[in-house]
């Protein structure tokens, strides 16, 4: 058993490594022999190889990523921005708010319940490291064909996985989607949000300052969790009378990081850490090098301090553990005594394993041997960058001149009242309480709106009643159509739920779920995605503040849809004044805001009643998606308007209904002239939203609109107990209710 | 002097923030308890949050029950201070004993999280007083263990004394919070003990105390009301 | 080292739809034939020493007050040789 030391490795220049084995190119290793001027150790080859992964380094998508810094709008409100854990923005009153979406695809597909779980704990350790309190979680979620045997296997472990761990840690979850596409069977899409809150005196950023300083890994024990790639390096460096498999599924433990929640808080209350960093993907090797590249640059750890839950682990595996619930702070040594209490308080593990160094090098110790020397940033931050090949797909002529506008229309009023209750009952349309009643929305006692509600609500100031809100949307067969504008319907869509709620919609943090990079035709639409969402989020006035890219999200030669998931967050002054989307209020006249088209390419009706997807997206106009955002933030403060719902899947008519079924009211609508009831009930324009008007405000509000030169077409009243369009056909509430609510519970109960 | 009303904070312990806050919406002075303290800090009576102390691990509430500060509330309710247990708390005033019965996985096995319905069985208690004997409430509900059993024995004994705090209302639409949402025996929601100190339930009435939050409604602040009446008018 | 097993199972009245949930996966998997399924924990407890009549007194102790419990659960406490 020899141990792979610097010294050993300079002596042996020679001997074979398994880079391929580890992912890496051979002009990668290359680079890395480079660097250091001989070859790497074993340890080494470890950190470059799982650092340099696609995953941990963004090699491909950086170069399109440059662009949300580039084009990124004067934002008064941003306190950092990207390349942090998460961004951070100022809500007034001193408070910031930090926030992030994440992916966990891959790891859910293997073992659902445990995927969804750690994807739980990760984000939200990510917001913990910026010096915030976690205060709410949501779940954007894609799963394939709803009645597919492996769905049933997949969405209810994701499901239970995000309650069992997320309901544990006692932040309430507030929103997210559930979306069904047979392009996701063999590759789910599980992203989940967290929005963290801190005084701005509080930010604190990852990285390692102050020569002296000690580093502390806190939290639980290293054991061998989701190291499996690296056991071939343990394999070579060591004997076999090891276990011969180590687990590549990580697997979460909610208590311990309630516990390390409370615990970091106390710490961050205390002010006793200089830099702090969450242990993710890559553990150790990612928390170092990044720790001690964004300092200085020194660093010295004593790998053999660290505690750990399996005493065979190599050095190597040790770097890349992926052990759940922990983290590493930078700690002054006078307070190394007073953290260490505050751990012991909270029960949780503290071993101080190094410390921050004069010089530019982070040196790593196995008992005494050096087994690691390297510039750190050539790890964290110089990896590779691609330029990958793209090219606009050969198929995209054919699929955009496949126009749904030309699909055959209900023939007469009975159909379209069919076509609409097949509608709401649609997996996709259809209610999703048996999914999220499995989410606890009321901890913490700050909550003001959650799901079915266009946007996650919640207070962050008991006394001055300030509230955040936050919504995700994303579309796949928008973005399938034409990536620049779904991923800009994605992010018009999340703006327009944010306004809707009431707040006003500050900044963007995104996940952005694509095929392989390797395929010029994905890399295009993940040009263009990314092209699409930096344009809006300049014209829209709101800065991209960090996020994540998912690549590799495909079944063989088959790509998902591309898929731009945005989450847009906004500020409330007053959460008092905030706009749910029930009508609860008999009489209360309708109102319809923006422009109406015939737009169906891509839309619900054309999957539900055709199975068809072709055609053009819905057009996109940002100024537009301002002003409605404006009228819907001012009439919600100046107490205009009852309730508002932003149009988008299923158009006006999967609003209405959402809207009567969450007051216990019905409605009864009339086609505004120049449109066709087909057309006003399914058209999926954007831009759009309804609206419930007190008839006291009328006046005030159709001026108000007036005079900013929105479109607002009266189209019916709160009243009743069905859904009735004039002249057409009436749906009575219990008949609608059942529809939208069955489906669900019976494809998976 | 207003009256002082602790709230445990156990490791995994989610609700107690809230519990402090509704026990202050309802005019009292919010003492938090640490679970390694044996010292109640003199207050008048103690609730225990809900949440998943120790991870709801062995049971839910079983390691909890064994920890420092609960010596002291176990005795300290035998001789009659006002305790309420609400979810977790609940399964840990089971495990103690100090409430007869068990709580056991929801009978559906999924976590429920829903808008509640409550009818008021016994507005005698300590904490139950400012209701109405028969009335409605609605509060949320949210746990995974929330089936309440015991023996027939213990359930005739519970009914004949009316020691039935709260039952799950019946009838009416499940999307409206009717029904019995985890199989509970006898549709029981909550109880007390024989003398009306000790009370748990599962549904929070600590989320139910400020307009515009949570539920929307102030159902539950009931119960901080109706304790800290009792405690000043004892004082 | 000694080990003592304990064995926590629900009482046979009381409802277990962990264990019915895997009973009705059974026949969808081809296993066939299981009339009932009970879902229970094992306690694996590496005992310092040996095992005498006061040591298993002391773990019949705890598995009374705090491994099981009595209202809903029976325990079997024995020694793995």
């Amino acid at each position: 058993m020899t141990l792979d030391t610097v010294k050993h490795a300079s002596g042996t220049p020679d001997a074979e490594q398994p880079w391929r084995e580890l992912g890496l190119k051979e002009d990668e290793y290359a680079r890395i022999r480079e660097i250091l001027g001989r070859r790497p150790t074993g340890a080494e080859l470890a950190m470059y190889s799982v650092m340099w992964s696609e995953h941990c380094s963004y090699k491909s998508s950086k170069v399109h990523l440059r662009q949300f810094g580039e084009k990124a709008p004067e934002n008064d409100a941003l306190l950092v921005g990207i390349g942090e854990n998460a961004g951070v923005v100022d809500v007034g009153q001193g408070y910031a708010v930090t926030f992030k979406v994440e992916s966990h695809n891959h790891p859910s597909y293997i073992e659902p319940y445990q995927g969804a779980a750690t994807g739980v704990g990760g984000i939200v350790r990510d917001i913990l490291a910026m010096g915030a309190r976690p205060v709410a979680v949501v779940d954007p979620l894609r799963f394939g064909a709803p009645d597919h045997p492996d769905t049933r296997r997949v969405l209810p472990g994701v499901v239970a996985g995000i309650g069992g761990y997320g309901n544990c840690l006692g932040l309430p979850n507030i929103g997210g989607e559930v979306v069904f596409d047979s392009c996701y069977q063999g590759n789910p899409l599980v992203n989940a949000g967290c929005i963290g809150v801190m005084k701005h005196e509080d930010i604190h950023l990852a990285k390692a300052s102050g020569p002296g300083n000690k580093v502390i890994l806190y939290g639980a024990r290293t054991g061998g969790d989701g190291i499996g790639g690296v056991s071939v390096l343990a394999s070579e460096t060591f004997d076999d009378s090891k276990p011969a498999k180590r687990p590549a599924v990580q697997v979460g433990d909610p208590f311990q990081e309630k516990l390390l929640i409370e615990c970091t808080l106390e710490i961050f209350r205390e002010k006793l850490v200089a830099g702090i960093q969450d242990l993710g993907g890559a553990g150790l090797s990612c928390a170092t090098s990044e720790l001690a590249s964004a300092g200085s640059g020194g660093m010295r750890v004593e790998l053999d301090r660290v505690h750990l839950r399996d005493a065979t682990l190599s050095p190597e595996e040790i770097l890349m553990s992926e052990s759940q619930e922990r983290m590493c702070a930078i700690v002054e040594p006078d307070k190394v005594e007073r953290f260490l209490a505050i751990c012991e308080k909270w029960d949780v593990i503290a071993t101080v394993i190094g410390e921050v160094t004069e010089g530019e090098r982070l040196e790593i110790y196995w008992h005494g041997e050096q087994i690691v020397d390297v510039p750190p940033r050539t790890v964290a931050h110089e990896g590779p960058v691609y330029e990958r090949p793209y090219a606009r797909p050969s198929w995209q002529d054919a699929l955009q001149a496949d126009d749904a506008n030309a699909l055959p229309r209900p023939a007469d009023a009975e159909e379209l009242r069919a076509q609409v209750l097949r509608l709401v009952a649609s997996p996709n349309q259809a209610s999703k309480a048996w999914i999220t009643d499995q989410y606890d929305r009321f901890v913490q006692g700050n909550t003001v709106l959650a799901q079915p509600e266009d946007a996650g609500m919640v207070r962050i100031d008991e006394e001055s009643n300030l509230g955040v809100a936050m919504a995700t949307d994303g579309n796949g067969r928008y973005a399938k159509l034409d990536p620049y504008t779904g991923a800009q319907l994605a992010l018009a869509e999340a703006y327009r739920n944010v306004a809707a709620s009431g707040a006003r919609p500050l900044a963007v943090s995104d996940c952005l779920n694509f095929g392989s990079p390797e395929d010029p035709d994905v890399m295009w639409q993940f040009a263009e995605a990314t092209r699409g969402l930096a344009d809006a989020c300049q014209t829209l006035g709101t800065p991209v503040t960090g996020g994540n890219v998912s690549l590799y999200n495909q079944t063989g030669e088959t790509a998902i849809h591309p898929t731009p998931v945005v989450a847009v967050l906004g500020v409330i002054d007053d959460v008092t004044r905030r706009t749910p989307i029930a009508f609860a209020e008999e009489g209360q006249l309708l109102y319809l805001l923006g422009d109406t088209r015939e737009e169906f390419g891509g839309s619900a009706w054309s999957q539900v009643v055709h199975d068809h997807l072709g055609g053009l997206p819905p057009a996109v106009d940002l100024d537009r998606e301002r002003l409605l955002a404006e009228i819907l933030i001012s009439a919600s403060r100046d107490g205009m308007i009852d309730a508002a719902h932003d149009l988008s899947d299923g158009g006006l008519v999967q609003a209405v209904a959402e809207s009567c079924l969450r007051g216990g009211k019905g409605a009864r609508l009339v086609v505004p002239d120049g449109l066709d009831a087909f057309t006003f009930l399914l058209s999926e324009s954007a831009g759009r939203a309804v609206v419930a008007v007190p008839r006291s405000e009328e006046l005030r509000f159709t001026d108000m609109c007036g005079a900013r030169g929105l479109p607002a077409t009266r189209i019916g009243v709160v009243d009743g107990d069905a859904v009735e369009v004039q002249g057409a056909f009436g749906i009575p509430l219990d008949e609608l209710r059942a529809a939208h609510e069955e489906t669900i519970p019976g494809l998976l109960a | 002097m207003t009256s002082r009303i602790g709230v445990v904070t156990f490791p995994g312990t989610l609700d107690d923030q809230d519990a402090l806050r509704a026990v202050r919406v309802a005019g009292a002075e919010a003492v938090p308890l640490w679970h390694r303290d044996r010292d109640l800090h003199q207050v008048d009576a103690v609730v225990l949050a809900g949440g998943f102390s120790y991870g709801d691990y062995l049971r839910a509430g079983a390691i909890s029950r064994f920890s420092p500060v609960m010596e002291t509330i176990i005795e300290q309710a035998k001789g009659g201070m006002p305790v309420l247990g609400i979810c977790n708390g609940f399964q840990i005033l089971t495990e103690a004993h100090l409430l007869p019965g068990a709580m056991l996985r929801n009978n559906h096995l999924h976590f429920i999280c829903r808008d509640q319905r409550l009818t008021v069985e016994n507005a005698a208690t300590a904490w139950t007083a400012d209701y109405e004997q028969g009335q409605e409430i609605s509060v949320p509900l949210k746990n995974m263990d929330g089936r309440y059993t015991a023996d027939e024995r213990t359930l005739d004994e519970l009914e004949a004394e009316g020691r039935v705090a709260f039952r799950y209302t019946a009838g009416g639409n499940a999307a409206d919070g009717y029904g019995n949402p985890n199989g509970s025996l006898r549709d029981i929601a909550g109880i007390t003990n024989a003398a009306g100190n000790v009370v748990g339930l599962m549904p929070h009435p600590e989320h139910a105390v400020e307009p515009l939050i949570g539920t929307g409604g102030t159902d539950g602040l009931g119960f901080f009301t109706s304790i800290l009446k009792k405690l000043v008018s004892a004082s | 080292m000694a080990r003592v097993v304990v064995d926590v199972m629900l009482k046979p009245e009381i409802l277990d739809p962990q264990g019915q949930a895997v009973q009705r996966a059974l026949p969808r998997l081809g296993f066939d034939g299981i009339a009932d399924v009970r879902q229970g924990k094992r306690f694996e407890l590496e005992v310092d020493g040996t095992v005498d009549d006061a040591a298993l007194a002391r773990i019949h102790e705890m598995a009374e007050t705090f491994l099981a419990n009595t209202v809903i659960e029976d325990f079997v406490v024995r020694v793995e040789s």
